[in-house]
């Protein structure tokens, strides 16, 4: 028998007993349904995590500091390289070398400080951070209120939600409902000024027996205090500086303005004693690069110049296993609808066949062969996969979105932007309405061979 | 009585044919050492009593059995040595058959029941849709084609079960009680049309029935089962001895 001919005779025998066979279908397209709405949910958080994490900045940046400082991020680093004191000093010229580095956007020093801001002649002590013009991307001033720095060397701040809190009197807030809204913050707080006290450092003339050069020399220096106004411009929802954990500023002001400035860092006591002498150097560099993908070749480049290095790429790798084992296990929960579905298959071919045994030994009197009655059955089973493949996917997608809604209306009550944390890619439509065509094909293997291998003699007598 | 058939060649031939089954301990010999050749364009009826075993053996020529023993030869090939899809395509092909209960499919109209064994044929579609309607409008049913089986009455309906046996042009109708069903009027003209197939195409028919009278009337050769063997005609060896070989009655 013709394709053609097995199809329309199975859509019509499926049209006979619509009431079951569309229960069935129904049973099909639920288990695709809930294949599909996991599946989506799966994919929808892993593309929001890297997504999330891409612009966090966390997985194109390699933070590298100087192993003169005993800084190292792990003990592997500690044992190998250059020993501390022979190792290069984290300075201007070794940051414009690292911004030379193939694959590298741009390598900027880390200068952060604890300093005294105050506001309404209150003060209050935190981190402040000097931010390059290209955090203006990162994903934490996605729901700021206000807007950037102006200019890379404006006077200007940009404050943390928690910080912004504190300056307005409020005690932190951990209930989740409980949550102020940034835009509530904001009101209050934006365009006044805020004044920042800071440690200025300036090079003295050196006490030491050369005693030339006194203004390249950083190993002897004053410390005075100065006051510098701010203006706050954005008060900003999340932590642009998460990844600097306890260390992480809570104010931000333009990189180059913070450089200016000569604050007083950390790690200048350290210049006082150090052997190198002369220039200035860094207690840590962002060094920022393309992809993610190349962040090895330039973490492995900069390691060989004699730095310490910290990625985060090895989180990336056991997060993408995280993701494959959670869409595995989602898979295998929406599978398990899709097999109940497939012995409902089972149930209901069956069911035809001793409804139609008369009329299978009828086509075999008149001439159809085993492979006819096989294909018939087959394509009839087929037929409720594809239907209930595609009523599937509609209806996970409805749930998918319906999910996202919830959770967009949730998000919102918590004062967070909406977030979408479903996706849907054409793969998934057409893989799941194929899984369900072949889950469909292998349910009615058995009653289709059953069909086929039915005695006529015996079938023409069955009433 | 010499006949055109005489010198026809044999359109079938079954040599010792036993069809043999087991019911529970019992061992049913439906056909039991059947011999017998029907020549091309030859009216037979089978005639027997109830469980003579005269279905099971049309069953074996209709190649939906096949025979425990013997040989069935028809066209020269042993409906016994037939894979199951050559047997298939021989009752797709060769064979038509018509029933007591017509069998057709309910689910159907008759325009697609008659068209039925030309999908199975692989047909072309229009010239499929053409053949069946004429088929229909041949035994007169013309506008009822639309209609399923249960709208029509019985003969509607065997007149119908006939224009599917005949689609694919067979050499062979057998026919398994035609008129079973029908009242005597209705089973008169559905064996005319047998008749005129049998006369006009010279097809040849094989008819099971326990209609004395009706095989009397429209065969031309009546052959006897009893307990599954070919018997003699309980009739004719009082009323005239007859030259015609065991069981039949020419």
């Amino acid at each position: 028998m013709k394709l053609y001919d097995v199809t329309e005779l199975a859509v019509r025998n499926l049209k006979e007993s619509v009431l079951r066979n569309s229960l069935t279908t129904i049973g099909i397209s639920v288990g695709v349904a809930s294949l599909v709405a996991m599946l989506s949910l799966g994919i929808g958080l892993q593309q929001l995590a890297n997504r999330r994490l891409a612009k966090s900045g966390l997985f194109d940046t390699v933070i590298v500091t100087s192993r003169r400082d005993f800084r190292s991020f792990s003990r592997e680093q500690d044992e190998n390289g250059p020993s501390a004191a022979e190792s290069p000093a984290l300075d201007e010229s070794a940051r414009q070398q690292m911004e030379r580095l193939p694959n590298v956007v741009e390598a900027y020093p880390d200068i952060r400080f604890i300093t005294e801001l105050r506001l309404d002649e209150k003060s209050h002590l935190t981190m402040v951070t000097g931010l390059p013009p290209s955090a203006r991307n990162n994903d934490a001033f996605e729901g700021m209120q206000g807007g950037f720095f102006s200019s890379e060397t404006a006077p200007e701040v940009i404050l943390q939600k928690t910080f912004a809190e504190e300056l307005l009197g409020r005690k932190a807030k951990f209930a989740d409902d409980d949550k102020v809204s940034v835009a509530e913050l904001a009101k209050p707080l934006l365009d006044r000024q805020l004044i920042m006290r800071y440690a200025e450092r300036t090079a003295t003339p050196a006490t030491s027996s050369k005693g030339s050069e006194p203004e390249t020399s950083g190993a002897a220096y004053s410390v005075v205090s100065h006051d510098q106004a701010l203006k706050i411009v954005g008060i900003s929802d999340l932590d642009p500086d998460s990844m600097r954990g306890q260390a992480r500023g809570r104010a931000f002001v333009p990189l180059q303005l913070a450089q200016q400035l000569h604050v007083m860092q950390s790690s200048d006591l350290r210049d006082t004693t150090n052997l190198i002498g002369g220039k200035p150097t860094y207690g840590s560099v962002q060094v920022r690069i393309k992809s993610p993908a190349q962040v090895q070749d330039v973490e492995d480049a900069v390691k060989k110049m004699g730095f310490n290095t910290f990625s985060i790429v090895d989180a990336t790798r056991s997060l993408r296993r995280f993701f494959a084992v959670l869409d595995l296990f989602l898979g295998i929960f929406g599978s398990l609808a899709l097999a109940v579905a497939s012995i409902g298959i089972i149930n209901t071919l069956v069911m035809a066949i001793l409804e139609r045994r008369r009329e299978i030994g009828i086509m075999k009197a008149i001439g159809a062969s085993d492979a006819d009655v096989r294909g018939l059955f087959f394509a009839e089973a087929g037929a409720m996969g594809i239907f209930g493949g595609a009523l599937g996917v509609a209806l996970g997608w409805t749930i998918g979105r319906v999910i996202n809604f919830g959770t967009n209306v949730y998000l919102k009550k918590q004062h967070f932007p909406p977030e979408q944390i479903w996706f849907v890619p054409w793969w998934l439509i057409l893989s799941a309405v194929a899984f369900s065509i072949v889950v469909s094909l292998l349910s009615g293997l058995y009653p289709a061979g059953r069909a086929a291998r039915l005695d006529p003699v015996q079938a023409l007598r069955y009433e | 009585m010499a006949s055109a058939q005489d010198n026809s060649p044999i359109a079938l031939r079954a040599e010792n044919l036993c069809r043999h089954y087991r019911m529970g301990e019992t061992l049913v010999r439906a056909v039991d050492g059947v011999s017998l050749q029907v020549r091309e364009g030859e009216f037979v009826a089978l005639l027997g009593a109830s469980g003579s075993g005269k279905s099971s053996l049309l069953n074996l020529i209709a190649g939906l059995d096949r025979p425990t023993s013997g040989a069935i030869t028809v066209q020269d090939r042993d409906l016994a040595k037939l894979s199951r899809a050559e047997l298939a395509k021989y009752r797709l092909h060769t064979v038509g058959m018509v029933f007591q209960s017509f069998n057709l499919i309910p689910a159907m109209t008759l325009l697609e029941n008659v068209e039925l064994p030309m999908r199975f044929a692989e047909i072309d579609r229009r010239r499929r849709d053409d053949l069946a309607r004429a088929a229909l409008k041949q035994v007169g049913l013309e506008s009822r084609a639309a209609h399923r089986p249960t709208e029509l009455s019985g003969g509607e309906q065997q007149r119908a079960a006939l224009a599917r046996a005949l689609i694919n042009r067979p050499e062979l109708l057998l026919a398994d009680e035609p008129t079973g069903n029908l009242d005597s009027y209705t089973g008169t003209e559905i064996m005319n049309r047998i008749r005129d197939l049998n006369e006009s195409l010279n097809m040849t028919v094989i008819m099971v029935t326990h209609e004395r009278g009706l095989a009397e009337r429209y065969a031309r050769r009546m052959i006897f089962l009893a307990d599954g063997k070919l018997g003699r005609d309980p009739l004719a060896d009082a009323a005239r001895p007859t030259q015609a070989a065991p069981g039949e009655r020419a």
